[in-house]
């Protein structure tokens, strides 16, 4: 008899409370359903007959498409709102949105939202498994997921490594979700960036903080860049980009203080000429594309582990 | 995660033993041959994970210790593909598919240790056709339990057996580490 996963949760909220055990099965996971996307016929009949509410309520390109993606090749019927679209532009509640969702009994709701702790809330309204698409600044579980699956492809494993996080730390979900995933993982994690985008007590989270970039990166397996979120006002916390570009941004002499085999990152969009310059964007080191292809697979994973209900849960 | 003993697996005992390690090895060389003769060389044998692609591998080994030619071998994995993957039993490990010659035209063998209902075989053909359009399906089983759910019906059989819902087939084996057997294990009354 095979073996059954290690994963019991019924929504995807965060990596603050995964187990190692619960992320690696993911990642393993992840790496069945990779194939999936170089077949003559890239789809499989797992989800058939389940509901998929993607519900992005914030800009997104590449995490909207991806997730839509995967429940397309697991065969889920999926249906995408965006802000734009939604009537929470006719001023509905975030909880009446959700009772009109349950009311149409969708298995599995994606949300996407400016709000920390939206996904959660979502949780007590509606029967559906909630995966959390980046609430806030808080968490953002399925890009720290595709992170780990990419750095564990290249490097082999991802203990004992030393992954550099930098940018603006303060506004990032990304950040916030790999640290707690990467540390979960046994990799030592530092962050770097200007201090007004550090959080105070940064530390806490069992990381290092520097406030440059270079001595950051020395010794440094993955080099994982930030974009900064003038959406959320980061532009207040320093002169300018282009100050910030001289400072932080990444380029081939910076990157040079990193091990020679070190892997770029990015979970994009990137502001090209900003946080990095294209040649090390573009470069043979960079990962970023494989990042991307990696989303499909990880979001597919989650959405097998959450697609069964209570059933998977006993 | 502990698993509980799911229900088909409680309370059985042994009643005989369908085959011994040797009756195993007899058995597989005969339907490899079967197989061989039927199809000459073309055959392109493909297990069902995981019991079916271990059976797969060694009937390949069989053949080439015969002197026969190498044929193509691949193995699948059928859990996307299952009809009851959300019916209440935990997930499975899903396992790799490996087809690396192209399938299409050919004539698939494709292997598993147990025939019962024939669900795992009709999410086997399922897969197959995802990945290209064989000439020929053909279906070769250790061990056919007779109880089907669907209209499939093996081409090469090692062991036939009139079995019914109390019973268990269990196949034991060494890639498990175990030592290579079949057994009929019956449901007592707990």
């Amino acid at each position: 008899m095979n073996q059954a996963h290690a994963f019991t949760q019924k929504h995807l909220l965060g990596m603050e409370h995964l187990s190692a055990d619960e992320i690696t099965t993911i990642l393993d996971l992840g790496e069945r359903f990779l194939e999936i996307a170089d077949r003559p016929i890239k789809k499989v009949p797992t989800l058939r007959g389940k509901t998929v509410i993607n519900l992005f309520l914030e800009a997104s390109t590449r995490t909207r498409t991806s997730f839509e993606i995967a429940a397309k090749r697991l065969s889920a019927d999926s249906v995408s709102f965006s802000a734009s679209s939604s009537s929470t532009t006719k001023g509905e509640t975030l909880i009446d949105t959700a009772n009109n969702l349950d009311a149409m009994s969708p298995d599995i709701v994606v949300i996407r939202h400016a709000q920390a702790g939206s996904p959660h809330l979502l949780t007590k309204h509606i029967d559906a498994a909630v995966v959390n698409a980046g609430d806030g600044q808080h968490e953002h579980p399925t890009q720290a997921l595709l992170d780990a699956s990419t750095i564990r492809a290249h490097k082999g494993k991802i203990a004992g490594l030393t992954v550099v996080i930098c940018g603006d730390i303060d506004h990032s979900r990304v950040a916030r979700s790999n640290i707690f995933s990467l540390r979960k993982l046994g990799a030592r994690v530092r962050v770097a960036g200007p201090r007004s985008l550090l959080p105070l007590g940064i530390e806490s989270m069992g990381v290092e903080a520097f406030d440059r970039i270079e001595p950051a990166l020395d010794g440094a397996d993955v080099v994982m860049m930030l974009r900064i979120q003038l959406e959320r006002n980061a532009g207040g916390r320093f002169p300018n980009t282009r100050e910030y570009a001289r400072l932080f941004g990444l380029n081939p002499r910076r990157l040079a203080l990193a091990k020679p085999d070190a892997i770029v990152m990015h979970p994009g969009p990137i502001n090209r000429g900003v946080e990095m310059s294209p040649s090390v964007a573009d470069g043979p080191r960079s990962v970023i594309l494989d990042q991307v292809a990696r989303g499909v697979a990880i979001r597919m994973a989650a959405l097998y582990l959450l697609g069964g209900g209570s059933d998977a849960a006993e | 995660m502990k698993l509980r003993p799911s229900p088909l697996e409680s309370n059985l005992v042994e009643r005989s033993e369908i085959l011994d390690s040797v009756g195993m090895a007899r058995v597989l060389r005969r339907l490899a041959f079967e197989v061989v003769e039927r199809n000459g060389q073309d055959s392109y044998f493909v297990g069902i994970r995981t019991g079916g692609a271990w059976l797969a591998e060694r009937m390949v080994r069989l053949l080439v210790e015969g002197g026969e030619k190498r044929p193509d071998l691949g193995a699948i994995d059928i859990t996307l593909y299952r009809d009851d993957v959300f019916h209440g039993l935990p997930k499975p490990e899903i396992g790799p598919t490996e087809l690396d010659a192209p399938i299409d035209g050919r004539t698939v063998v494709l292997v598993d240790d147990v025939l019962n209902t024939g669900r795992t075989v009709r999410a086997a053909m399922d897969v197959l056709l995802d990945y290209g359009r064989p000439r020929l399906v053909q279906l070769a089983v250790l061990i056919d339990r007779g109880r089907r759910e669907l209209p499939i019906q093996p081409d090469f059989v090692g062991v036939r057996l009139q079995t019914t819902a109390e019973h268990s087939v269990r196949v034991m084996f060494s890639e498990r580490g175990e030592s290579d057997r079949v057994v009929l294990r019956e449901r007592i009354a707990s």
